[in-house]
């Protein structure tokens, strides 16, 4: 089999500019008051007899640094690594958006990248009106799209609402419908980013599978996500972003688990020097930890235990209407509980930009074993923080079920309390 | 089998190749513009009459009755005015569409990879049908004035086109300017409504002093309106011809500028946008 995809010291270099905090793009204003700031420095140095200091304080930033690695033809390869570690950024390349700064990508083939669902979506625009908008702008002819219609309204079941507006649309046919183009697409090579994290459990089975049949039509799959599931049944290799390089590129199994040991490492490090962080970073998570009932942090956790989780925050700004969620996994990277301080009645009235929130749970449903946990900060809608392997514990067995029986050959599960008794019924006995 | 190579400075190489492979792209991204400013048909046409129309009323007796300005000739000079009002119209609403459509198409920029001049390009369709909406206006102010044109206006479609180049050019550099400096948007509607003042749509470009017409002519759009009333009035309104090469000049001058500006900057907008 030949190398469809070949990748040679690819690099991309971002220049920061540390004055151009608050956003990506600058201000005209901004630009000026700074020139004639710099003007009149370098007139006072010059005059003062101090040499001049040229430039603004910029940084340069590899996001992505001698990146090498070879992709057979058929091959479903899977993209893993933290925020900011450089997957985003290869996918931005092999889609062509930007141009790499230093190296080559050799492709033979079509890319279709699929970097979001739904790219191009006119809201005023009707369902049909859409499918064809969204498909040239994937880079579909006109006579293809035409030619797969049907099967796309099929695909996505919207064939009642075709001729809606897709502003009317519920969440759930948007993206049913925008997956439906993209699945469309026949190229030879299918670049995916983390689209499945929309959509509801039966459509992500549909999607995936359909990104199945893909892979085994001989085209080629580069799968990003954080779902290390998805990844695991989609892709037979995997390769593990950290800081711009390829740390590993092997079997789907074997990378997976260095991929959650190496988070495990991570959550040794102090939290709040962890740069791995998505959102805006307005707000950021300093520190999570488990308390016992008199507060003080636990340094081993009791399957049963009543116990709280502290997240505490720091804000820059005022907090308005923030929202705290925190998923906690087991090691296979399987979520097991999630929690959401939007779910419950009373919303969190928080007036200081620094502080502690806590969610006491009162029997910790957790069986023994090695877990860990993803946090996140919300205000009104907007993601300001948000860190993969926030923090790692153990829990042992404890005295769950009030019996101080265990569960035995099963671990990293999750318990609820059981009530056992003979059913009597006539009907179920006849039935049998 | 086609063979993509990506390296730093490869999209240089087929770049006009690849703007003409992706023409699909540019026909359904001027046709949604064109969708969505029509979906509410009613105002969409509605809107793209009245404008000319009422400043056209304004401007007829500002400077034709207040200020008894000459007119082109025989001609109406109501029909002088608007004359004058459709390219300039065209012109303003280029401009303004194209400078803002990378702004509005951010998500596009940041999320596909396509020739990125389609964007602005797509965008002077939209004020190309309006142009052409108003132009019946023109048609009916004609009959009403029994105003009957020559064979001059058979080169009308030329103008149209140096119109359309005339905004092309500097909306380029504008939209990618925006891109880098956000608040770059506020100079928009400055540089229209300041280029309707010094451009000769409220009055004849005759009324200017002879001395001065060739400075008057490095404005693109002199040229442009001078074209649009030789077209329409006829001999009314000869063509004063170096003021005319002047402006093809500097409207060649700005397109230049403003495409090797926008293929400049164009690599970092996925970047920043």
């Amino acid at each position: 089999m030949s190398d469809i995809i070949r990748v040679e010291n690819l690099g991309k270099k971002y220049i920061i500019g540390h004055q151009t905090e608050n956003g990506r793009y600058v201000a005209l204003r901004d630009v000026l008051m700074r020139n004639a700031k710099n003007l009149w420095n370098k007139t006072k140095d010059l005059v003062s007899g101090k040499p001049i200091i040229q430039g603004d304080t910029t940084e340069e930033v590899w996001a992505l640094k001698d990146v090498n690695f070879e992709i057979k033809r058929g091959e479903a390869v899977g993209v893993i690594g933290r925020n900011g570690a450089g997957k985003s950024t290869l996918l931005k390349i092999l889609s062509r958006i930007t141009e790499p700064t230093t190296g080559r990508v050799t492709i033979k083939g079509r890319v279709a990248s699929l970097l979001e669902v739904g790219t191009g979506f006119h809201p005023e625009l009707t369902g049909r009106e859409n499918i064809y908008l969204n498909g040239t702008i994937l880079g579909m002819s006109r006579v293809e799209i035409k030619r797969k219609f049907d099967e796309i309204v099929a695909f996505a079941e919207v064939d009642k609402y075709l001729d809606t507006p897709v502003k009317m649309y519920s969440s759930g046919m948007y993206v049913r419908l925008a997956f439906a183009v993209a699945a469309h697409l026949e190229p030879e090579i299918l670049v995916v980013d983390e689209v499945l994290a929309v959509g509801d459990a039966e459509f992500q089975k549909k999607c995936l599978g359909k990104m199945d049949d893909v892979a085994h039509q001989g085209r080629t799959v580069l799968f990003v996500s954080h779902n290390m599931g998805a990844i695991d049944v989609l892709c037979e290799k995997t390769i593990f972003f950290d800081q711009g390089k390829v740390i590993d590129f092997d079997q789907t199994q074997e990378i997976i688990s260095s991929y959650l040991s190496s988070i495990q490492r991570d959550s040794k490090v102090a939290l709040i020097s962890r740069k791995d962080r998505g959102g805006t970073g307005v707000a950021i998570i300093s520190d999570v930890h488990i308390a016992g009932v008199d507060g003080s942090p636990l340094k081993q956790v009791i399957s049963g235990q009543k116990c709280s989780i502290i997240m505490e925050y720091e804000s820059r700004i005022k907090l308005i209407n923030p929202t705290f969620k925190f998923t906690i996994y087991n090691s296979f990277g399987q979520p097991l509980l999630h929690f959401d301080s939007s779910l419950c009645d009373k919303p969190l009235q928080i007036t200081n930009n620094k502080g502690c929130v806590g969610c006491s749970i009162k029997k910790l449903p957790l069986a023994k074993g090695s877990y860990r946990m993803n946090v996140s900060i919300e205000d009104s809608g907007q993601l300001l923080d948000h860190l993969i392997g926030a923090y790692t514990f153990n829990v042992v067995d404890g005295n769950f079920y009030g019996t101080g029986r265990n569960i035995v050959g099963l671990k990293e599960i999750c318990l609820t309390d059981q009530d056992w008794s003979l059913v009597e019924n006539d009907k179920l006995t006849r039935k049998g | 089998m086609n063979e993509i190579i990506i390296e730093p400075g490869r999209t240089e190489k087929n770049y006009w190749t690849d703007l003409w492979r992706y023409r699909e792209l540019f026909i359904i991204l001027s046709w949604r513009d064109l969708a969505v400013r029509y979906k509410q048909t009613i105002i969409g046409i509605l809107w793209a009459i009245i404008r000319p129309l009422l400043t056209m009323i304004v401007f007829t007796v500002m400077f034709g009755r207040v200020a008894k300005l000459p007119s082109d000739g025989h001609a109406p000079y109501a029909l002088m005015v608007f004359a004058a009002m459709l390219p300039w119209m065209l012109f303003s609403n280029s401009l303004s569409e194209a400078s803002n459509s990378l702004i509005g198409n951010a998500n596009l920029i940041s999320k596909v990879y396509f020739p990125r001049m389609i964007v602005p390009s797509a965008t002077i369709i939209t004020a190309l049908v309006d142009f052409l909406i108003s132009f019946v206006i023109l048609v009916a102010m004609m009959i009403y004035y029994q105003f009957m044109p020559g064979w001059h206006i058979l080169f009308i479609p030329f103008f149209i086109i140096l119109a359309l180049l005339a905004s092309f050019g500097p909306g380029l550099w504008i939209t990618a300017l925006n891109v880098k400096y956000r608040d770059f948007r506020y100079v928009i509607p400055f540089i229209v409504q300041f280029g309707l003042y010094i451009s000769p749509v409220g009055f004849s470009s005759n009324v200017v002093p002879e001395n001065w017409r060739l400075l008057y002519s490095l404005n693109p759009m002199v040229g442009v309106i001078d074209g649009f009333r030789w077209c329409i009035l006829g001999g009314n309104s000869p063509l004063y011809l170096p003021g005319f090469l002047l402006s093809m000049a500097i409207i060649v001058f700005f397109l230049w500028l403003g495409v090797t500006r926008f293929r400049k900057m164009e690599k970092t907008f996925a970047d920043i946008i």
